[in-house]
C-alpha cells in the first residue's frame, strides 16, 4: 500500500488543475473554434473570407434579417419580462417564508426545482391548453410566453437566490432594521434588497441566459425568438445562423462574466448610505 | 409627548415600564406564564434562567416582536401591546451580529435616524457622537467584516442608543465573544448605561454576568419569575430552592428540618424563604459557609481549583458525600490531606429530601 494516503475531498494539484481545465476547455472550444471556422469559410473549397460577417450589414440582405431582428427584440422582451416575473413573485415569496414561515422553505425549494425535472416538451403539452385562456385573457403578444418561462428558469433563479439568502442572517436583520423605526417597506428596501443584490443580479442574469437560449417552448407554441429564428435562418443562410449563434453565445458568457464578478465583490470601501 | 433634549448621548431618558401577566403560547407550549416585571426609569434589570426559560421571549415581547396573547406592556404608563417594534422607540442588541453588512459602522449607526428622517448633518453627528461613546469613532468607516465580534456589538450598541430610546433591549449580546472581551464590553455597557440612564433589560444566562452588571436580576424558569432581587439578595436570600441552585455554588447537604430549623453536620441553620414542613431535606450550603477548622467533620480533599485570590477545594466525607468548600488561595492542601469541616451558620434553603 502506498504510503501516501490520498484525502477525499482534497483539492487537486496544480498539474491536475491545469490538466483538468485543460480537458474541460477543449471540449468546450472545439465546437466554438469550429463555429468560428465555419464562419469565415467559402464552401467546401478551404479558403476563408469575412464576407459572411460584413454581409450581416449588407442592406440586400436586410429582408433575410428582419425576421431575426424582430426575434431578437422578442427574446430580449421575453428576458426583461421573465425577470420581472422572478424579481415580483420569486424575490418577494422567498423573503416571506425566510422570515415568517420558515417551515414552508422545504416546500418552496421542492416547488422551485420541480420543473428542471420535467421535460420542455412535456411543459408544453401541460401548457398548451392553459395559453388558449391566457390568449383569450391578455392576448397573443410574444410577452405571454414569460409565464412559460418564469416556470422553467424558477429552479435557477431560486437557488441564486436562496444561496445568498442562506448566507445573511435575513429574520435578525429585519427585526434589528424594523427596532430602529424601519417599516416593512424600508427593511425591504434600505436593508434586505442591498444584502440581496449578489442573488438578485445572478438569478436575473441566469433567467436573462435562460431565455435567450430557449428553443423547444417557443417552437412548439408557435412563436418566435431568437433560437426558433435562428432555425429557420439556418435553412436559408447557414453562415448568418452561426454568426448569431456564436454572438449569443458571446452575450450569455458575458452574463455568466458579470454574475461571477458580482458575487465575489463584497462592501469594503467606505461609501455613504444616504 | 415625550421630549427629546438636543444634547449628545448623556441625555436621560429612562422610562418606566411595565409587564403586567404576560401570556405568550408557541402552539401548545406555554413560554411565558403570566410573568409581571417592574422597571424603574433608569434601572437595569437582567433577566436570567437556563434555556428556554422564556427569558428572551419576555424581551422580545416588550419589544414588539413577539404578540403576546394575554397581558399588557406598558411603557411609561402607555399601554404598548398593539404598536408595532418600529413604532415602540426601543434600542435593540441581538445576540447575533446584526450590523448590516452593506453599511459601514457609521451608516449603520446611522440608520435609526433616516428612518426617523434627522436631518443628514444632525445624523452624521449623533452617529459619531454615538461611536465615541462606545470607543469606535476611529473605525466609522469599517464593515461589518473588517470588524471583531466585540467591536461589532460595540457598533451594535452605538446604533441601538442614537435615537435615544426609552428602552435598551439586550438579547445576549455577549454571549457570542471570548471571555475576556466579554468582561469588558459588560462593564463598558454597564458604564454608558449609567452615563444615560436608560431603562434597561438584559437577557443572559450567565449568572455571574447578570450579577455584575444589574441592579435587579429576575431569575426565570419555565415561563415564569422565580424570584426578582438585587444581586445580593438573590445570592444571600433565595425563596426558592432553584434561585438557590442556579444563582451561585450550592452544595446539596443532608439534615433534618424541625421547627423552622435545620441541622446540618451538627450546626442549627436557620431556613430561608417559606415555612417547610419538619422531615429530611437537603440543606443548600453555598461553598463559602464551610470553612476549614481545627475541628469538626473528618474529610478528605480530592481535588483542588486556584481561582486567583480564592481557592475552591473539593472533599469527601466519610460516607462519602462530596463537597466544593472555598477558602483563602494561601491555603494549600495535597490531595488526600484530611481536614476538618464546620458551618459558617448562615440562613439556608432547603429542599425535601426523598
Amino acid at each position: 500500500m502506498s504510503g501516501t494516503a490520498v484525502r477525499i475531498g482534497a483539492e487537486p494539484g496544480r498539474l491536475a488543475r491545469v490538466v483538468i481545465l485543460s480537458v474541460v476547455g477543449l471540449v468546450f472550444l472545439i465546437p466554438i473554434a469550429a463555429m468560428v471556422e465555419f464562419t469565415f469559410r467559402i464552401g467546401l473549397a478551404g479558403k476563408h473570407t469575412v464576407s459572411h460577417w460584413t454581409d450581416l450589414t449588407n442592406p440586400a440582405k436586410a429582408d433575410l434579417y428582419s425576421n431575426l431582428v424582430t426575434a431578437i427584440g422578442n427574446s430580449l422582451t421575453l428576458a426583461v419580462v421573465t425577470v420581472a416575473i422572478v424579481l415580483v413573485i420569486l424575490l418577494p415569496t422567498m423573503i416571506l417564508v425566510e422570515i415568517r414561515f420558515a417551515r414552508l422553505r422545504r416546500v418552496l425549494e421542492f416547488v422551485c426545482i420541480i420543473p428542471i425535472t420535467v421535460p420542455a416538451i412535456v411543459l408544453v403539452v401541460g401548457l398548451a391548453p392553459i395559453y388558449g385562456v391566457v390568449v383569450t385573457v391578455f392576448g397573443g403578444d410574444i410577452w405571454t410566453l414569460a409565464f412559460a418561462y418564469g416556470i422553467t428558469v424558477l429552479p435557477y433563479a431560486y437557488r441564486a437566490i436562496q444561496s445568498n439568502l442562506g448566507a445573511i442572517d435575513v429574520a435578525t436583520l429585519s427585526e434589528a432594521a424594523r427596532s430602529l423605526g424601519a417599516g416593512w417597506g424600508n427593511v425591504l428596501w434600505h436593508v434586505l434588497l442591498p444584502n440581496l443584490r449578489r442573488g438578485i443580479l445572478a438569478a436575473s442574469f441566469i433567467s436573462v441566459a435562460v431565455v435567450l437560449g430557449e428553443f423547444t417552448i417557443a417552437s412548439l407554441l408557435n412563436r418566435v425568438n431568437l433560437q426558433t429564428a435562428l432555425l429557420q435562418l439556418s435553412q436559408s443562410d447557414a453562415y448568418a445562423a452561426v454568426i448569431f449563434a456564436l454572438l449569443a453565445l458571446g452575450v450569455v458568457f458575458l452574463l455568466l462574466l458579470i454574475i461571477g464578478r458580482v458575487s465575489s465583490s463584497r462592501p469594503g470601501t467606505p461609501r455613504s448610505a444616504s | 409627548m415625550t421630549t427629546t433634549v438636543d444634547t449628545p448621548a448623556t441625555t436621560v431618558r429612562g422610562a418606566t415600564v411595565e409587564l403586567s401577566s404576560v401570556v405568550k403560547n408557541y402552539g401548545g407550549q406555554r413560554a411565558l406564564d403570566g410573568i409581571s416585571l417592574s422597571m424603574r426609569p433608569g434601572e437595569f434589570v437582567a433577566l436570567l434562567g437556563p434555556s428556554g426559560c422564556g427569558k428572551t421571549t419576555a424581551l422580545r415581547a416588550l419589544a414588539g416582536l413577539e404578540q403576546v396573547d394575554a397581558g399588557s406592556i406598558r411603557i411609561d404608563e402607555k399601554d404598548v401591546v398593539d404598536v408595532p417594534v418600529n413604532r415602540r422607540d426601543i434600542g435593540m442588541v441581538f445576540q447575533s451580529y446584526s450590523l448590516f453588512p452593506h453599511l459601514s459602522a457609521q451608516d449603520n449607526v446611522e440608520f435609526g435616524l433616516r428612518m426617523r428622517r434627522v436631518p443628514a448633518a444632525e445624523r452624521r453627528r449623533r452617529a459619531a457622537e454615538s461611536l465615541e461613546l462606545v470607543g469606535l469613532g476611529h473605525l466609522a468607516g469599517r464593515y461589518a467584516h473588517q470588524l471583531s465580534g466585540g467591536q461589532q456589538q460595540r457598533v451594535a450598541l452605538a446604533r441601538a442608543l442614537v435615537t435615544r430610546p426609552r428602552v435598551l433591549l439586550l438579547d445576549e449580546p455577549l454571549s457570542a465573544l471570548d471571555a475576556k472581551v466579554r468582561v469588558q464590553l459588560r462593564e463598558e455597557i454597564r458604564r454608558i448605561q449609567t452615563e444615560l440612564g436608560i431603562t434597561t433589560l438584559f437577557v443572559t444566562h450567565d449568572q455571574e454576568e447578570a450579577l455584575a452588571v444589574a441592579d435587579r436580576v429576575a431569575v426565570m424558569r419555565e415561563g415564569r419569575i422565580e424570584q426578582i432581587g438585587t444581586p445580593e439578595e438573590l445570592y444571600t436570600s433565595p425563596e426558592t430552592p432553584f434561585v438557590a441552585e442556579f444563582v451561585g455554588l450550592t452544595n446539596r447537604m443532608p439534615g433534618q428540618l424541625r421547627a423552622g430549623g435545620v441541622t446540618v453536620l451538627g450546626t442549627e441553620l436557620q431556613l430561608l424563604g417559606t415555612p417547610q414542613p419538619d422531615g429530611a431535606v437537603f440543606a443548600l450550603v453555598r461553598p463559602e459557609d464551610i470553612v476549614l477548622s481545627a475541628f469538626g467533620t473528618p474529610a478528605m480533599v480530592i481535588g483542588t481549583s486556584f481561582l486567583g485570590s480564592l481557592r475552591r477545594t473539593r472533599v469527601s466525607l466519610e460516607d462519602g458525600l462530596e463537597l466544593s468548600v472555598q477558602h483563602e488561595a494561601g491555603v494549600s492542601l495535597a490531595l488526600g490531606e484530611r481536614v476538618q469541616l464546620s458551618l459558617r451558620g448562615r440562613a439556608v434553603a432547603v429542599i425535601p429530601r426523598p
